[in-house]
């Protein structure tokens, strides 16, 4: 196998570097939807998950919505938005986010849910405001396991969003796709190439963010 | 002509049949996937500085976009079924390593301390003991791989047919029937929906002496589930962090 | 299975169960997957069966229409056809029938040509099919073409058209100016062919602002073309929807898109004698409104490609 030879090919033409088509405004779409899609499932996992992992209910209802967003095919999401509504923005969010909705759900619950209760019953015992048990004392316990749960999905995203190309977009997956449809490996193994090294970032980025925002005292090892 | 369950012939494959490829496009790397993982994770169990490197590596395979996988091998294995699966069993594979070492690691010292006591080789105690004690573990794992796996048959579509149900998807396109690709993400969902319900029934008859929180509290009975097996998994390692299926699939 | 997990108590039992479990499981998918046919063997999927004639169509639909057609009238002769629809662009598709996976495909002349031969001059469509031939890989060969024809043509919306007063007159070279305005948009494949973007540029000094990847003159562009994501795109001339929303072809007086006569590709050792009369039969009677009409009632009244292949070889006494 020479896929070192493409991946290096590909690198090296100066055609990929600059333009519409070019790896960095490619990779820019790509950042884009990632971190668009990435917000959204946050802005709604994070609080249900805090929620119901702070009161401890609606357990059965996080099971439920993580399982069922995880039968949803996202390529299939994608097609059926695309043909229904045309193409555009909505049909890549919609599958990115029903992605990336379960793993930080579920993980912030059961993070949540884990903490030690000792602490939490002398906060409230002190006097403490529920949200500021929740957030003063339960959310920087759990932190790491939340963080993990967004890189996981920060993950999975940013290999999905490859998809975008199908219904017209831009973005990594457009070398892919054309690379598919035009036969030329270059793109094809340059695009993957990528991606894989854009997931490694994204890593790289998670731990930094461990690192920075988790208290020493939580901090494992 | 146009009604929901009218599958263009193109397809050369009844409603049904498109079922029986989908759910064997998917289940059957899951299986060659768990058939690897297996060995895979007990040399991670039994090397502990293995388990690191092998855990980057997959994490990297993971983020590949099972397109490109596609293309590549097209030309190695053809427009056919295999190429699809190739993949998706890297993937099951990726997504049940860890799920199997940490069940297996989970198993507590005593435990162990007491089947060698019993005479137990170390063959027989991993067969008898360490497997069966992380069956909820492992079972977590496979109930990520086979949704991933279901959703991720229907790609196959854009290599030329290859993706049974998600053929559907490209012809909904093709000839602008939206109920096509309707039919496609509901069939599908409902088989990973199935398929995840028929793996809990199996760990239920596969671990009669787990604790099941039936009657008494049926809203959070689900959950409850899945956290004490993630605990029994994790708890003796790290007390704070009960390990999710989702978080074994990229750290 | 349940009764073994049930009964069991102990955890040698257990493991008994778990065995069981997964044995069950192992046979059931090897059951499943040995009661289907060669599909599952990678070799025997890439080497079409000995009499079989295996029709292929590339990923849109008048693609698959033709191929219902052709494939119908040869198995009304008795032949074993099985069909391999939707495979992706001729880029693929060729690499297929040249290693013998597909057996006939319905093809283009003018754009087989061009993807052979990007320098190939189009003068006539028997002169197209002539140095086509020659072109083309030893084991394969182009039957008679139909005089139905569907050709690539850069079309622009009616918005586009009147905002740069183009008319059914107007032609490629009258883009000249407007092009670094537009976004063109085609398949993946038209970014990179000779009768795509390059010849556009290199024959008529196009340059278009942008190029957006669609499909294969399929739904995706007709609606970025409608709703102005594009302002040009590459459609088929045989496209129902030209009609419909407004389009306008540009002429194309330097002939880059050249002929486009449905022409059938063989593999020469897939096809009988009397499958190569069948197909050539077929294609006689085939002509430009004939397409048109059929792609309408497979396009815009969504009727199933076979069903309306079978009935105009009915209607055309040809079955």
């Amino acid at each position: 196998m020479n896929v070192l030879s493409f991946v290096n090919a590909f690198f090296s033409d100066s055609a990929h570097w600059h333009g519409y088509d070019g790896i960095p405004q490619r990779l820019l779409e790509h950042v884009q939807y990632t971190l668009m899609a990435l917000g959204l499932a946050a802005a709604i996992g994070l609080p249900l998950g805090l929620l119901t992992g702070h009161t401890g209910r609606g357990g059965n209802a996080v099971a439920f919505v993580a399982t069922a967003a995880r039968a949803l095919p996202s390529f299939g999401l994608l097609v059926l938005i695309a043909v229904v509504v045309g193409i555009g923005l909505l049909p890549v969010m919609v599958p990115l986010v029903v992605l990336a909705v379960p793993p930080i759900l579920v993980t912030t619950y059961e993070a949540v849910r884990s903490v030690d209760p000792s602490p939490v019953d002398a906060a409230r015992g002190m006097g403490m405001h529920e949200t500021s048990i929740l957030l003063r004392v339960e959310l920087p316990v759990a932190l790491p396991l939340v963080l993990s749960g967004l890189r996981s999905a920060a993950i999975q995203v940013v290999s999905t969003a490859t998809i975008a190309a199908y219904v017209s977009l831009g973005g990594i997956g457009r070398y892919i796709i054309d690379g598919l449809y035009q036969r030329d490996y270059e793109k094809v193994v340059g695009g993957a190439t990528l991606v894989a090294l854009l997931a490694l970032v994204t890593l790289a980025v998670f731990w930094a963010a461990e690192r920075l925002a988790v208290s020493p005292g939580v901090r494992r090892r | 002509m146009n009604g929901f369950f009218d599958i263009p012939s193109d397809l050369g494959n009844t409603y049904f049949g498109l079922i029986g490829l989908h759910l064997r496009e998917a289940l059957l790397p899951v299986l060659a996937g768990l058939l690897l993982a297996l060995p895979i994770a007990q040399l991670c169990v039994r090397f502990r500085w293995l388990y690191p490197p092998v855990l980057g590596v997959t994490t990297v395979f993971y983020a590949i976009p099972s397109l490109a996988v596609f293309v590549v091998l097209i030309d190695y294995t053809g427009q056919t079924e295999l190429t699809v699966m190739i993949p998706l069993a890297v993937y099951s594979l990726v997504v049940l390593v860890p799920a199997i070492v940490d069940g297996v690691r989970s198993v507590p010292g005593e435990t162990l301390a007491a089947s060698t006591a019993m005479g137990f080789g170390p063959v027989r105690r991993y067969l008898q003991v360490q497997l069966p004690i992380a069956v909820p573990a492992i079972i977590a794992g496979l109930r990520v791989a086979v949704s991933a796996s279901i959703s991720l048959v229907s790609v196959g579509a854009l290599i030329g047919n290859q993706g049974a149900l998600g053929n559907l998807l490209a012809d909904a396109q093709k000839y602008g029937r939206p109920e096509l690709a309707v039919n496609s993400v509901l069939t599908t969902a409902v088989l990973a929906i199935l398929c995840d319900a028929a793996l809990v029934l199996v760990r239920n008859l596969l671990t009669p002496w787990m604790p099941r929180g039936k009657g008494k509290r049926p809203k959070e009975a689900a959950v409850r589930q899945e956290r004490s097996d993630l605990k029994k998994a994790e708890l003796p390692k790290t007390p704070e962090s009960p390990e999710t299926p989702e978080k074994a699939v990229a750290r | 299975m349940t009764s073994t997990a049930k009964s069991s108590r102990s955890r040698t039992r257990h493991t008994g169960a778990a065995a069981v479990a997964l044995t069950a499981a192992a046979a059931l998918l090897a059951g499943c997957s040995s009661s289907d046919d060669t599909s599952d063997n990678p070799l025997a999927g890439e080497k079409a069966e000995a009499g079989t004639v295996v029709v292929g169509s590339n990923n849109f639909a008048e693609s698959t229409l033709l191929a219902d057609i052709y494939g119908e009238a040869l198995k009304a002769k008795g032949l074993k056809v099985t069909y391999k629809h939707n495979i992706g662009s001729r880029e693929t598709t060729y690499g297929l029938m040249k290693n013998g996976s597909v057996t006939v495909l319905p093809e283009y002349n003018g754009a087989l040509l061009a993807y052979l031969d990007p320098e190939a001059e189009q003068k006539s469509t028997e002169a197209v099919n002539t140095a086509a031939k020659a072109q083309l890989d030893k084991k394969l060969t182009l039957l008679e073409s139909s005089p139905a024809e569907n050709k690539d043509s850069v079309s622009v919306n009616a918005e586009t058209a009147e905002k740069h007063g183009l008319t059914a007159e107007s032609t490629l070279a009258d883009l000249k100016d407007i092009a670094p305005d537009l976004v063109i948009g085609g398949s993946p494949e038209f970014q990179t062919r000779q009768q795509g973007l390059k010849g556009l540029e290199s024959v008529y000094g196009l340059k278009f602002k942008s190029f957006k990847a669609l499909d294969a003159g399929g739904p995706l562009t007709q609606s970025a073309l409608t709703k102005n994501t594009v302002q040009a795109a590459d459609i088929f001339t045989t496209d129902p929807t030209i009609i419909k929303e407004k389009f306008v072809v540009l002429k194309d007086p330097e002939n880059l898109f050249g002929y486009a006569n449905v022409t059938p590709l063989v593999h020469k050792d897939g096809l009988s004698q009397e499958g190569v009369d069948t197909l050539n039969a077929v294609s006689a009677k085939l002509d430009t409104k004939t397409l048109l009409d059929l792609d309408a009632q497979v396009q815009l009244d969504k009727k199933d490609p076979l069903d309306v292949a079978k009935e105009w070889l009915k209607t055309a006494g040809l079955v």
